[in-house]
């Protein structure tokens, strides 16, 4: 080992045709996606759907490859040296560039989203095939979607009140209650044959002991998707509502153990576990927005003849120039907390810390840099002529979703502390 | 590949490094600053720790070889430590590096043993000038060529240990072309003369002086590099990632020192730190600290691999510039009133940490 920042080629390669799939098929149509909400982004959907597919398989092949008893894991023994992964790095760079093009749009990646990393990260094998080949089959895309928020409970979702009761003479769980704030959750469940990992609570005595995850895939009656959200921003990408009323599903569509107090518990951690897989990736997104502003900051004020003189004291910098800096060191600082979270998912090193370290900064600072680009460009950074305002607006929700700049902020004081939840709340 | 993880090597230079911080330099450090007199013995082990002639290559007569990365790793160790004492630990170098980069066959011949002896090397730089609006483009110290030698006119600042030093490393500038170039002086070259030391805000153990070149004339042999000269721009870029560096090295000890305070002050009874108000504090903090450090760390990592790191080195030190100031308060906030207090190590980091947006050219990687 050694301190390097070396991408390999074939990534950067890779991250070349996704800039070029930005450029033709979210970039065009990025104004009319936000004026037309809830619009779809057919080219681009169609576009990512075979790549998506592959992914996605290769998920499953490892799943088959578990079920024969050949783990992933072992296969690399013999003394054969463990090839480097660089999937999650990979994926980020992806999800910059992706976002790079449109927030909004990218969020209408046909795959499994959130729901799928969840199966992925505590579903056994059997699950995995059955739930993820939806997302690696077919001449249709599918969606997966992932609903834990609810009316009276978002970050503190211990206080989740979403029902499932275990019906013993049908061998199904029934789920009742109401879900909100899920991204693409009407893509899951009502225009392709996607499925919803939910939260719910088997024992509200329990606490957070008592809150699983299941697996609800579309066509399952007593679903119904509630109200559309009209969003600030990212208005290509769907936010829905979603109500149990009575629905049935399977026994074993649940993730991990039903019972309440087992040790060692996969349900609930692992769901939470899922979060510090996904938060890096969010952070990626904010600074593809970020960068996509930056850059067309800098294009414009070449264009009135304004050059970022690096190097220069301070007494030479005008405002605006300090102020574009700071975009840019912002914008580093983000980058490579992000970097540094991500290479750690791909060394399978534990980074709850780190990941909320790159959430809180890249959250924070996608807002501010989209903010600033829209003050810097003056008149014209407020018209709806070029898309700097509209990424402001894509870029604030970075610092909301999955986990809020303050709470994972408290995830950081407590990990940096050695406190617990009760310690430090 | 991407990784964030040094050497064994490098960890194991980290590991000794922070022990000789924890136990030597920290013992020290607050009388070394109230009293303005750098701890003699502790610097002499803090030189047998080897850190500059591990860095000069093998082939010129050193331990090992020039990296920035491994040099970024230890500066900010040092600086975790103490900074006047890693400064003035790590002045040679300030002479040392350049001469190894850019000397000529004849310069390091003659030069570079003096760094290999057991005994710290009288050595340093002259860089930052006395001014308001000090640009390292545009040294208000001057050379001029008088036929097959220099003449060297101006003033600097903050040249550390130069009444002591044997050798003084000058930048100037060309006026004519606006090209800087450094030269190598002996302290008694007639001309040269120092004027006070430096009284400043902090970094009290580590003596700087005002030193006036008043036609110091000098061999053409003296301009380092001969007439290539120096790369001047990776020389600043050097500069300013190991200042960056050693500016999380100082964000560290306060921000370490705070947390710890945090945790076992009880105020209505419960630790500070389990306020939200604290906490927050403590894990920003603890953000901007890594953030600055990964930054250092890609700008080393780029002049290793013998890229243009300008942009990058300017990006990491001005961060730092904040970031170390905005840290090192509120290590003096958290601490309340001992905060202020000098017999408490916060508000010396504060008012060394402070000086950073005022340095350049006072480390070297």
């Amino acid at each position: 080992m050694a301190i390097d920042f070396e991408i390999p080629e074939h990534l950067l390669q890779q991250a070349q045709m996704a800039k070029f799939l930005a450029e033709s098929t979210m970039r065009p149509f990025s104004r009319e996606l936000d004026e037309n909400e809830h619009q779809r982004p057919t080219a681009f959907i169609e576009q990512m759907w075979p790549f998506m597919k592959e992914l996605s398989k290769q998920a499953i092949k490892q799943a088959q490859k578990q079920l024969s008893g050949e783990s992933s894991e072992t296969s690399n023994g013999g003394g054969k040296p463990k090839r480097e992964r660089h999937d999650n790095l990979g994926l980020m760079l992806m999800v910059e560039i992706l976002s790079w093009g449109d927030a909004g749009i990218y969020l209408c990646v046909p795959w499994g989203g959130l729901g799928g990393a969840a199966i992925q990260a505590v579903g056994t094998p059997e699950q995995k095939i059955r739930f993820l080949s939806r997302f690696a089959e077919g001449d249709e895309p599918a969606w997966g979607a992932m609903a834990i928020t609810e009316p009276g409970a978002g970050s503190d979702n211990s206080s989740i009140a979403t029902t499932a009761v275990f019906d013993e003479e049908t061998n199904e769980w029934v789920l009742n209650g109401e879900k909100i704030f899920i991204t693409n959750g009407k893509l899951a469940l009502e225009e392709s044959n996607g499925l919803v990992v939910v939260w719910a609570t088997v024992d509200k005595n329990a606490g957070r002991a008592g809150i699983k995850s299941f697996i609800v895939e579309a066509g399952t009656p007593g679903v119904s998707i509630g109200k559309v959200e009209k969003k600030h921003g990212i208005r290509a990408s769907d936010t829905v509502s979603i109500v149990f009323n009575n629905a049935r599903i399977p026994a074993d569509n649940i993730l991990g153990s039903p019972e309440v107090q087992k040790p060692g518990n996969k349900g609930f951690k692992g769901a939470m576990a899922t979060f510090d897989a996904s938060r890096p990736f969010v952070a990626a997104s904010a600074i593809g927005i970020g960068r996509a502003a930056l850059e067309f900051v800098k294009e414009k004020l070449t264009e009135e003849g304004i050059e970022i003189p690096y190097g220069a004291p301070r007494h030479k910098l005008t405002a605006l120039q300090r102020d574009v800096l700071e975009m840019e060191r912002q914008l580093k600082a983000a980058y490579l907390l992000t970097l540094r979270s991500i290479v750690m998912l791909d060394q399978g090193t534990p980074n709850p810390l780190e990941a909320s370290m790159a959430k809180v900064k890249a959250g924070r600072a996608v807002t501010w840099i989209t903010q600033k680009a829209v003050e810097i460009l003056g008149p014209m950074g407020y018209t709806r002529e070029w898309l700097v305002e509209k990424w402001m607006r894509d870029g604030k929700i970075n610092d909301i979703y999955e986990g809020t700049g303050q709470i994972n902020t408290l995830i950081v004081a407590r990990r940096i502390l050695g406190y617990t939840r009760r310690e430090l709340a | 590949m991407v990784s964030f993880t040094p050497t064994e090597d490098q960890q194991l230079l980290i590991d000794t490094i922070r022990r000789f911080a924890t136990n030597d330099m920290r013992n020290v450090a607050h009388d070394a600053d109230e009293t303005s007199e750098p701890p003699v013995d502790v610097v002499h082990t803090g030189w047998q720790l080897g850190l500059i002639p591990t860095a000069i290559p093998e082939e010129l007569g050193g331990f090992g070889e020039m990296s920035a990365v491994t040099g970024v790793l230890a500066a900010e160790e040092m600086a975790f430590g103490d900074l006047a004492i890693a400064m003035h630990i790590l002045t040679p170098a300030l002479f040392a590096y350049p001469v190894v980069l850019y000397g000529t066959a004849k310069q390091r011949e003659q030069l570079l043993p003096l760094f290999l002896e057991e005994d710290f090397a009288p050595a340093t730089a002259a860089f930052l000038e006395p001014a308001v609006l000090f640009d390292p483009n545009e040294l208000k110290t001057t050379f001029t060529a008088d036929g097959d030698s220099f003449v060297i006119n101006g003033v600097k600042g903050f040249v550390p240990l130069a009444e002591e030093a044997k050798y003084i490393l000058v930048y100037a500038r060309d006026a004519e072309s606006g090209r800087t170039e450094a030269f190598i002086v002996e302290r008694e070259t007639e001309g040269l003369s120092i004027v006070a030391r430096e009284k400043l805000m902090g970094l009290n153990a580590l003596p700087n002086y005002r030193v006036k070149f008043d036609n110091v004339k000098l061999p053409a042999s003296a301009k380092l590099g001969g007439p290539v000269g120096i790369d001047y721009e990776v020389l600043t870029a050097r500069s300013r990632t190991a200042l960056a560096a050693m500016a999380v090295g100082v964000a560290r000890a306060s921000y370490e020192y705070a947390r710890d305070y945090a945790k076992q002050r009880v105020q209505f009874g419960k630790p500070i730190a389990q306020n939200q108000s604290i906490a927050f504090m403590l894990a920003e903090m603890a953000i901007e600290i890594d953030a600055v450090r990964l930054m250092v760390w890609e700008a080393a990592w780029k002049l290793d691999k013998g890229e243009d790191a300008s942009k990058e080195a300017y990006l990491a030190k001005t961060y730092a510039d904040e970031m170390v100031l905005q840290v090192t308060d509120n290590g003096v906030q958290i601490l309340g009133g001992y905060g202020f207090i000098r017999e408490y190590p916060a508000e010396r980091w504060l008012r060394n940490g402070r000086g950073f947006a005022n340095f350049e050219g006072l480390a070297m990687v």
